[in-house]
């Protein structure tokens, strides 16, 4: 036996994963490229008129056709669901910690947020708007989708804290506040970021449906309401590629909350971490 | 939680004792009796080990003593130095896991307990500095602790233990999870910062041969509840080194310690016949 000789094997795996690597990238762009495709050409054989189903290429004229009218609209929604997020973030990390220091008002709390969370958001909408202005009420929705995974999250990362390093910040006379400070909200930051990540694509989704709710209103300007109205108007090409800006805007986001998570996590925790390590 | 009516400090210099336990008792919410009743008078500078089969109840000795628990019943007390409010401060808690904060690097592990007690920043940095040379892991200072072996983590979480200089250093099976070549080498360096630092130690071990290596008093404990049944002196060559390891009076010790430890495993039966 030769210890030093490298198995043949290993050369062959590392080329495996290589390939495997590059399938996962390009199996994705080869499967859009031919769905687009086949789109188009059944669109054209069959004559099929644009109100009824538009090709991809009238979808991305229209983009750039209609592109100052859109650019605006996704500006709005962006908006609209930055300031969700921001809410459902910093609503829910807070809800978290005072459920934390307080059993009681978890107890008399929690079931409400669980409530409010099973409840589809898209029948709250409509009475959202009775109540609110209609801007208050958009951000009320995403907040209201959006601060449930953060909350719940929040909680499991605060209390799965080991637990003789709580022991230890007992034994050294540690405050309440330094408890939190040092170690409760360090333990706690892989989880909260995972629950900001879904937060990021709910808050666009609760933005979205309390437009398409105050759409019959006729206030708004943003994608889902341009949606809306490119519907009564017969305007398919133009709420294909509003729909296109939508989840490319969920794509976005995504990725952001992604990279961020990444980029703080990395020097420590196992998720951010190569499988080399 | 610190029961203060169960627990108080020994003043400063009575009778030379860093703990002293009477007619200690543990039992928990689930009705589980981990404890008792136990005697136990720890001298300053003593190195003494715990030692008995699982579930015998010796770390939760270990965590009574700390103040981490409360003891069902009887009192614990602990010397501290009059220039420390509390107890806490003047001990030092070595757990089985390195129990590091893995978000933070080595040289912040250990400068922890500083920072909870809220000390200058360029003081702590030479204590952070002095305790990391101590365990000799000067050059890791900054490594996260995902960076470093099973050993130095544990060398990271002894500095962190040493790093406010305490009295009284607790120490709760630290190299359980270690290999054998590890494990020799860090006994020897914490018997080389028992003899140069003069701490107290209670070390609580389930290896025989640990405990006789390391200690200068060994006491055996059986399980359910936890009890003290024996308790050996040990007079070795000092300093203790590989020679004591391959020494024939160690054997006879080792023997000694494991025959009385031996009837506790063999079930109720026989579990008369202890001391």
């Amino acid at each position: 036996m030769d210890a030093l000789q490298t198995p043949p094997s290993l050369a062959g795996r590392a080329a495996e994963s290589r390939a495997l690597r590059l399938a996962r990238i390009l199996l994705p762009v080869v499967v859009f490229a031919v769905g687009v495709a086949a789109w188009e050409l059944v669109v054209r054989f069959d004559h099929i008129p644009p109100y009824v189903l538009p090709g991809p290429s009238a979808v991305v004229r229209t983009l750039f056709d209609d592109w100052p009218m859109l650019s605006l609209s996704l500006l709005t929604t962006l908006l609209t669901t930055l300031e969700g997020f921001a809410a459902a973030a910093v609503g829910g990390i807070a809800l978290a910690l005072l459920f934390n220091r307080s059993k009681w008002l978890e107890y008399s709390l929690l079931p409400y947020a669980v409530i409010l969370q099973v409840t589809p958001v898209i029948a709250i909408a409509p009475l959202l708007l009775i109540y609110l202005p209609q801007h208050t009420a958009v951000i009320v929705c995403a907040w209201i989708v959006g601060f449930f995974p953060v909350l719940s999250n929040t909680t499991l990362g605060l209390n799965s804290v080991d637990r003789n390093l709580a022991g230890l910040f007992q034994l050294y006379g540690a405050s309440r506040m330094q408890t939190l400070r040092y170690l409760k909200l360090p333990a706690a930051l892989p989880f909260i970021l995972g629950g900001l990540r879904i937060a990021g694509g709910l808050s666009l989704i609760g933005a979205v449906v309390a437009e398409i709710a105050a759409g019959s209103a006729g206030a708004g300007s943003g994608l889902a309401y341009r949606i809306a109205e490119s519907g009564y108007r017969l305007n398919i090409p133009r709420m294909f590629a509003a729909l296109l800006l939508l989840s490319a805007a969920g794509i976005v986001i995504y990725a952001l909350l992604a990279l961020v998570s990444h980029l703080v996590l990395r020097r420590w925790h196992e998720s951010a971490l190569g499988k080399e390590n | 939680m610190i029961d203060s009516a169960a627990s108080s400090d020994i003043a400063t210099g009575s009778a030379g004792l860093a703990a002293s336990l009477r007619g200690v008792t543990k039992v928990y919410d689930s009705g589980v009796k981990a404890l008792g009743p136990i005697d136990l008078d720890v001298r300053r500078g003593e190195f003494v080990s715990l030692v008995g089969p699982s579930g015998c109840g010796k770390s939760t000795a270990l965590r009574l003593i700390a103040g981490l628990n409360a003891p069902t019943s009887g009192t614990v007390e602990v010397a501290h130095r009059s220039d420390q409010a509390r107890a806490g401060a003047s001990i030092g808690f070595v757990f089985q896991e390195p129990t590091l904060m893995p978000w933070a690097r080595a040289r912040d592990n250990v400068r922890l307990p500083l920072k909870l007690q809220n000390m200058p920043a360029a003081e702590a940095n030479a204590r952070v500095t002095d305790a990391l040379m101590q365990v000799g892991l000067a050059e890791f200072a900054d490594a996260y602790p995902r960076e470093l072996s099973g050993g130095m983590k544990m060398r990271v979480s002894l500095a962190r233990a040493l790093v406010t200089d305490p009295d009284l250093l607790l120490m709760d099976e630290p190299f359980a999870a270690l290999d054998e070549i590890s494990r020799f080498r860090l006994n020897d360096d914490l018997l080389s910062l028992w003899r140069n630092l003069r701490k107290t130690v209670i070390f609580v071990t389930h290896s025989v041969f640990e405990s006789v290596y390391l200690s200068q008093r060994v006491i055996v404990m059986t399980a359910r509840p936890g009890r003290i049944s024996a308790e050996f002196r040990i007079d070795g060559a000092e300093p203790r080194g590989e020679e004591f390891r391959t020494s024939a009076v160690y054997a006879g010790y080792c023997r000694t310690v494991s025959t009385a430890l031996a009837p506790l495993h063999s079930g109720p039966l026989h579990s008369g016949k202890t001391g």
